[in-house]
């Protein structure tokens, strides 16, 4: 159970920003395009260079290699990137599919070839291929953006079920809906910083 | 064997005649060559020409300290034909100076050890046989490296989602970007790979070709070019290595992450 703390991160196009995500919340981030939503999330897992604090639990990012630091803190892109030519080769070798990809609607898609999945099948497969790794915290990027009313509902199950297990979630969406349906505080982003520290979606 | 055969500029006159032939061509059919034609072999005539003259005047010095300016130069200008040949390049004094180091190293070792160990001549960086042999060298290790890094700056860049999604799984910025950097390796050791399987068989090679003309024993030729050959591609193999891990290095960060902010935008 960790908490993902940001503290006056900041890079050259936003920034500073500072707010938590407690251990088993879904906090949802909203804002127009262009707003820094993605570069934020990048900032996180210090995928782009920032300075300030960032930690999950007692754990401080640069306490540890980058990669680690990765493990602890996932990001689901909006675009997905897929180096191998089959969907399997992207999972570890050994983890508990079942359970994860049926939940998905996904089963059997470990065999399938990269190639052929449609939008929404690779935005799905994004998602497990980050969560069979167990990280502490997850940042979920417009994550039911080309799915359809089935498939983001069972992505909406997913994420609570991750949050019910302590995961803290931090989840950019477009959909006002979305966001009062799945989270009980919002950040509104505008122009690379934070408008507002916390307020309700209601 | 000693039947060299000197030429007069009336030989290279007539050699001319069926150059002179196809601008006709060009101008009955309207190709619109005859321009570039005349132009590009006034100046091949004219270039080689005054490297004639100036290997002439160098020879004669023997100066060590000229033998070197002049090998300065050559680098200089291969590394810019390096940095001109990417479509996209490293950020500012990298972009030139990452090619041109690495072509410099490779060269360099190569060239001085051939000089040192086989060939021996006395002194042994007398520019009758150091500036030939690191020109060739050189050209050729060019090549590889330019072939190299355009692949490798092309291939990080278009394939930015595939290795940040592998980043973010907790690979390491090498493991990361493998595919692409074997990728370029292997397409900047490609020219010199297919010309040494067709050296002899298909073509005879331009230096040989050269010193058979001119008289020497077609053995005595063959030995040298294998010789040549052999470092070329050692040489070529080195500056590729070098140049391509040296921009892995600079295009990525200690923190695990692609850095494509430093590399520039394409060139238009």
């Amino acid at each position: 159970m960790s908490a993902l703390r940001i503290r006056q991160l900041t890079t050259k196009l936003i920034g500073p920003i500072s707010f938590d995500v407690a251990a088993g919340e879904c906090l949802a981030l909203m804002g127009p395009s262009g707003a820094g939503k993605s570069l934020l999330l990048r900032a996180i897992v210090d995928l782009d260079p920032s300075s300030g604090d960032v930690s999950v639990g007692v754990h401080a990012r640069y306490d540890m290699p980058a990669s680690e630091w990765r493990k602890r803190v996932g990001l689901v892109p909006a675009e997905s990137g897929w180096w191998a030519d089959r969907v399997c080769d992207h999972f570890p070798a050994k983890f508990d599919a079942m359970g994860l990809m049926e939940g998905l609607g996904l089963a059997g898609a470990l065999q399938w070839d990269v190639t052929r999945l449609s939008t929404g099948e690779r935005q799905r497969l994004a998602l497990a291929r980050a969560l069979c790794r167990k990280p502490e915290a997850l940042l979920l990027d417009e994550p039911t953006a080309s799915l359809d009313e089935r498939a983001t509902g069972l992505v909406e199950e997913l994420i609570r079920d991750c949050c019910g297990k302590g995961m803290a979630l931090l989840l950019v969406t477009h959909d006002r809906r979305q966001a009062e349906r799945m989270t009980k505080r919002l950040l509104l982003m505008s122009n690379g910083k934070i408008d507002q520290p916390s307020g309700s979606a209601a | 064997m000693n039947s060299y055969i000197s030429l007069t500029y009336g030989d290279l006159l007539l050699a001319s005649i069926f150059l002179v032939m196809n601008a006709v061509f060009s101008i009955l059919l309207s190709l619109r060559l005859e321009r570039q034609l005349i132009v590009s072999a006034l100046r091949m005539i004219t270039q080689l020409f005054l490297v004639g003259l100036v290997l002439k005047i160098i020879f004669t010095a023997s100066s060590p300290w000229l033998t070197l300016l002049v090998a300065a130069v050559m680098v200089t200008f291969a590394g810019r034909e390096i940095w001109a040949r990417q479509d996209r390049r490293l950020h500012g004094v990298w972009g030139i100076g990452l090619g041109g180091t690495s072509m410099l190293l490779a060269g360099t070792i190569v060239t001085v050890f051939a000089l040192t160990t086989q060939i021996q001549p006395t002194p042994w960086w007398s520019p009758q046989f150091a500036l030939p042999l690191f020109g060739m060298i050189l050209g050729n290790t060019m090549t590889g490296v330019s072939l190299g890094l355009d692949t490798l700056h092309t291939a990080l860049y278009r394939e930015r989602a595939a290795i940040e999604a592998r980043l973010l799984l907790g690979s390491t910025r090498w493991e990361a970007v493998s595919a692409a950097h074997q990728r370029a390796i292997r397409s900047g050791f490609t020219p010199i790979i297919n010309s040494m399987a067709a050296t002899g068989v298909v073509s005879l090679p331009g230096m040989m070709t050269g010193q058979i003309l001119s008289g020497v024993d077609p053995q005595e030729a063959v030995k040298y070019q294998i010789l040549i050959t052999l470092l070329i591609g050692g040489a070529t193999g080195l500056g590729v290595l070098a140049a391509t891990f040296a921009s892995v290095w600079r295009l990525t960060d200690s923190r695990e992450r692609l850095r494509l902010d430093r590399l520039a935008a394409t060139r238009t």
